[in-house]
């Protein structure tokens, strides 16, 4: 256990998309790297997202996307965030094309993790976007 | 992005009702220290109406569903309830998954819910919860629930602390064997059996019944005539909640009616107090094991020039002379 | 390839078409009649998938498999909040009868399979169909075809659900008396493992729960008082086929023993048809890797293969750009070409079951059944000696979703920590030259569906809407009437998906899944 402030990440499925194998696997991920995880699970709203991470003082929020609405659903997220003054980076992993990457970055989202990222990046991606936030 | 305030900033835009302001003075809790110590200072005299509920159980018991039920419940009759979700953190790498937050539909809903990790450490746990039920309860929220996992020492520390203390059992767990073994049992004021639907409930109830005949003599009820109720309920179908509310209310009044409530008051600050004492005496004594003058009692010891024993009560004779809260070894060192 | 004359069966008996089955459902197998090459699609408007429904019975096919949206597998209509970035991207978008009417229009339903993987708002989906094929004249004992309807698997691992668990076994026992009486060439669910392995669970997990909740469906039937010979027949099955070869073997011969066993043994059927397992099989879209997406043509060949060896009636391969997207149609072509390569190349559908009587697959066959059999008896001694209560409560407190989670957490772990290789993602990863070619759904299918939805709205009698909802509603609160005949009349009143679902929900409730990690 480092001295560092505990990160507290909300883990969250936006929408109707019900696959969450992904982002089960990667609560435990963190888990495991020292973050306690708030696991918000199916079915959440924007509102609802930023509701909890109000109450929960998170230091970020993952969304997991696997239906192909990340275009919308994701930049969606970040105005929530930017709306109620939260500051809160948004990561989103799941099923995003390279194409899609840029503009998503464009559009606020702090980072995009790809297929087959392994649990120390996706840990490391999470201190960093926390830390960048906060310098 | 918004400039940082200061702990008193957001403890005035706490109890006016801001909700991102209350998120950050509980983090601020949970991580102790000079800024957990101000807040203290901040809500003591804003804070001690509220209804403090503790609610515990095994995993599995369907507590969150119940506290679900019982927060639209509450919601909907016009009240402003908080609940503290307590949950393991892992004791090897200190991290958490707090995966039983109660979903509230509404998101401008007037509860308030908040996880909180243990850190494996129960001395944390035991500073951070009284707290941040004070905070609560400047900031207006009232009934505060506080809800863990588990029939652990920590829990009924915890639980016992309240106002209320619900414990939560299930039909083919074993559960009021493994409370009584835990001691809950003498905490309880009011048991929920939970899945009352299924085969065994009764058979549950019945074991409640006969271990409260048991402690008939040397529990609560021969001082004060209240026996713990034992409520049937089914949350899962949304049956029974209202009776459980019921009863925690019906409990709260037999508090109030026989001056307990005062009693309870003073044994959790008497706990809390003491709780901090505690660690403010393990922070001393671990320094004091640091400092030069430990390290040579110590060292003598070792030597089998002295007993450990009279190492120990040098020592304590040290700390008890000095200012707790700034010891300086270096300055006494001609006492050894 | 030299032409040496092969029997149609070598090694022991109990031989295929054989009580328990395990060697393969019918004396022949593929001897006689190949697997059926069904491939699932299906995007965007009605119109654009009744163009392709017709394009492939122009091609001689007579099955019709229908995919659907998101929003209307989950019972919501396009323009709820809810479908926002939603509509017609991973299936057919219906809203009212008006879209099933377009699906399915200048079609001959009384001449064609149709399949329709649906589950939450299965019932009114089928009553749709049914209404579409009355305004054409056609009765409903006419229609033949398969609605997935397979709502445990749902809680377990898909998560399209609508109502708690409970009130949705009633409709779907109410659908499975009136398909019984009123359908009898239709199959009324598909009982389906494929979803539980996606999510992660182990090939004994998915054995074990899916034939589990066939053993519920069956005890949920039998307590309505539907004879067990009367719909078991029509019970079908759907796996996954993943990589480990001879593992998924296995699996599909045990599969065919332990249900043979059960239906017989246990649920005293007596028609042979009601202890056939017979299944659909679909390559597990889980295992193919956006990195070096070509090499994922390789993998779908040898889970295909293991496909035919264990005895599958159809097979559905997946195109290697699916881990991305849906396919373009070079990637499913391939997809298909790879199957026909197996079925008329290798010479495997020239004897049945080959393997049998190998130590090793006899050995793995036991093997998953006994691990099966040992799930089995855990939901047993949950329910108290019924499966279905097993399953209810298995349900409600998170067994199977812990179970399924922790799979698929060893599984990443194994290949975090290099124990398991996955090739191009943690090992020989050069090559990767990035994705290309997806295919891309244009947004404007929502702003279209959403315009037809309002017009439908706006051309239907709103007294004969309110009417037949409130006759719904009735339905759901009387326990013993069936909801299918008041679902067909208000979906003939173009009563909206989503109003049908709500007309349910004020008596039935929404199902909140307990989030277990």
């Amino acid at each position: 256990m480092s001295d560092e402030p505990q990160i507290r990440i909300l883990l969250a499925k936006l929408g109707l998309d019900g696959h969450d194998r992904g982002l089960k696997v990667v609560a435990r991920i963190l888990r495991d790297a020292g973050m306690e995880v708030i696991y918000l699970g199916l079915r959440q709203t924007t509102d609802s997202i930023v509701a909890a991470a109000e109450q929960e003082d998170a230091d970020a929020i993952g969304l997991s996307m696997h239906n192909a609405g990340h275009m919308t659903l994701a930049p969606a997220m970040v105005k929530a965030v930017n709306d109620a003054e939260l500051d809160c980076p948004v990561i989103v992993g799941g099923i995003v094309p390279d194409q899609d990457v840029q503009p998503l970055l464009d559009a606020g989202v702090a980072v995009v993790l790809g297929p087959g990222a392994s649990a120390e990046e996706v840990a490391q991606s999470v201190r960093d976007a926390v830390a960048a936030v906060n310098s | 992005m918004a400039a940082k305030r200061s702990i008193r900033e957001l403890y005035v835009a706490a109890r006016s009702g801001e909700r991102r302001a209350l998120g950050r003075l509980l983090t601020a809790v949970e991580r102790g220290g000079p800024a957990a110590d101000e807040i203290s200072e901040l809500a003591h005299p804003d804070s001690g109406t509220a209804h403090i509920v503790g609610i515990t159980g095994s995993p599995g018991a369907g507590k969150s569903t119940l506290v679900g039920q019982l927060v639209s419940d509450l919601v909907a009759a016009g009240k402003k309830p908080a609940v503290l979700a307590v949950d393991p953190s892992s004791p090897l790498t200190g991290g958490a998954i707090l995966g039983d937050r109660i979903r509230i539909e509404d998101g401008e809903s007037e509860a308030f819910i908040r996880s909180m990790a243990t850190r494996g450490h129960s001395g944390g746990l035991a500073l951070a919860v009284p707290l941040a039920v004070r905070v609560f309860d400047a900031a207006g929220y009232d009934p505060v629930i506080i809800e863990t996992v588990g029939v652990g020492q920590v829990e009924v520390d915890v639980v016992g602390a309240a106002d209320t203390a619900v414990v939560v059992m299930t039909p083919g767990m074993g559960d009021a064997v493994q409370a009584n073994k835990a001691g809950l049992l003498e905490v309880a004021d009011v048991f929920v059996v939970n899945k009352a639907d299924r085969p065994g409930a009764n058979d549950v109830r019945r074991d409640l019944d006969l271990m409260l005949d048991l402690s008939h003599m040397t529990g609560q009820e021969s001082e004060t005539g209240y026996r713990p109720p034992i409520v049937m309920a089914s949350a899962l179908h949304g049956d029974g909640s209202a009776d459980v509310w019921g009863a925690v209310e019906a409990h709260l009044a037999h508090l109030d009616d026989t001056g307990l409530r005062d009693g309870r008051r003073k044994h959790r600050m008497r706990t809390e107090v003491k709780a901090r004492l505690e660690q403010a005496m393990s922070a001393a004594a671990d320094q004091a094991m640091d400092s030069t003058v430990g390290a040579e009692w110590l060292d003598r010891a070792e030597r089998a020039d002295i007993a450990p024993t009279r190492a120990t009560n040098e020592l304590l004779a040290l700390l008890l002379n000095t200012d707790l809260s700034n010891i300086d070894m270096q300055r006494n060192q001609e006492l050894s | 390839m030299s032409g040496v004359p092969v029997e149609p069966i070598y090694g022991p008996g109990p031989y295929p078409g054989e009580y328990p089955y395990t060697r393969g459902v019918y004396p022949s197998m593929y001897r006689s009649r190949l697997w059926t090459m069904r491939m699932f699609a299906g995007f965007g408007t009605a119109e654009d998938t009744n163009a392709r429904f017709k394009d492939i019975l122009r091609n001689g096919g007579t099955g019709l498999s229908t995919a659907f949206d998101m929003p209307t597998l989950m019972g919501r209509d396009s323009d709820s909040p809810w479908a926002l970035g939603e509509v017609g991207r991973a299936g057919v978008a219906i809203d009212t009868l008006a879209d099933m009417e377009d699906l399915f229009a200048d079609i001959d339903l009384s001449g064609v399979s149709t399949s329709m993987t649906i589950n939450g708002p299965a019932a009114i989906i089928l009553a749709m169909y049914v209404a579409v094929a009355e305004k054409n004249g056609i009765s409903p004992d006419q229609l033949a075809g398969t609605i997935q309807n397979d709502i445990f698997k749902e809680y377990q691992a898909q998560k399209e659900y609508i109502y708690p668990p409970r009130p949705s076994v009633r409709i779907l026992t109410d659908m499975i008396e009136y398909t019984s009486e009123q359908m009898p060439r239709f199959h009324p669910v598909s009982i389906s493992g494929y979803h539980i392995r996606e999510a992660g669970s182990t090939a004994a997990q998915e054995l074990a729960f899916t034939l589990a909740n066939g053993f519920a469906y069956v005890e949920a039937a039998t307590a309505a008082g539907v004879d067990v010979d009367e719909f078991a027949g029509r019970l079908s099955f759907f796996f996954n086929s993943h990589n480990d070869f001879f593992e998924e073997i296995g699996k599909f011969r045990a599969a065919r023993r332990i249900w043979a066993r059960w239906m017989k043994e246990r649920y005293g059927a007596t028609s042979e048809r009601s202890m056939l397992c017979r299944f659909h099989t679909q390559t597990a879209g889980v295992s193919l890797t956006a990195q070096q997406p070509e090499i994922n043509i390789a993998r779908v060949a040898i889970q295909a293969l293991a496909g035919a060896l264990g005895g599958t009636q159809s097979l559905h391969t997946d195109s290697f750009d699916e881990a991305l997207a849906l396919p373009t149609e070079k990637a499913a072509r391939i997809a298909l070409r790879t199957q026909q390569i197996v079925a008329h190349e290798t010479g495997v559908a020239n004897v049945a079951d080959p393997l049998g009587g190998s130590d090793y697959v006899e050995w793995m066959t036991d093997e998953m059944e006994r691990q099966a059999e040992a799930i089995f008896a855990h939901l047993d001694e949950l329910g108290h000696g019924s499966i279905l209560e097993g399953v209810y409560e298995g349900i409600e407190n998170g067994y199977f979703v812990g179970e399924i989670a922790d799979s698929a957490y060893r599984f990443e772990r194994e290949v975090n920590n290099g124990n398991r290789i996955i090739v191009g993602v943690n090992a020989f990863t050069d090559g990767d030259d990035g994705q290309k070619d997806l295919l891309r759904i244009e947004a404007e299918v929502e702003e279209y569906q959403r315009k037809r939805l309002d017009d439908v709205k706006l051309a239907r009698n709103d007294d004969d809407v309110a009417r037949t909802l409130a006759a719904v509603t009735a339905a759901a609160q009387d326990a013993t009437a069936n909801v299918m005949p008041a679902i067909l009349d208000a979906v003939k009143a173009y009563a909206t998906l989503e109003e049908v679902v709500m007309a349910m929900e004020t008596e039935f409730g929404t199902y909140v899944e307990k989030a277990i990690i």
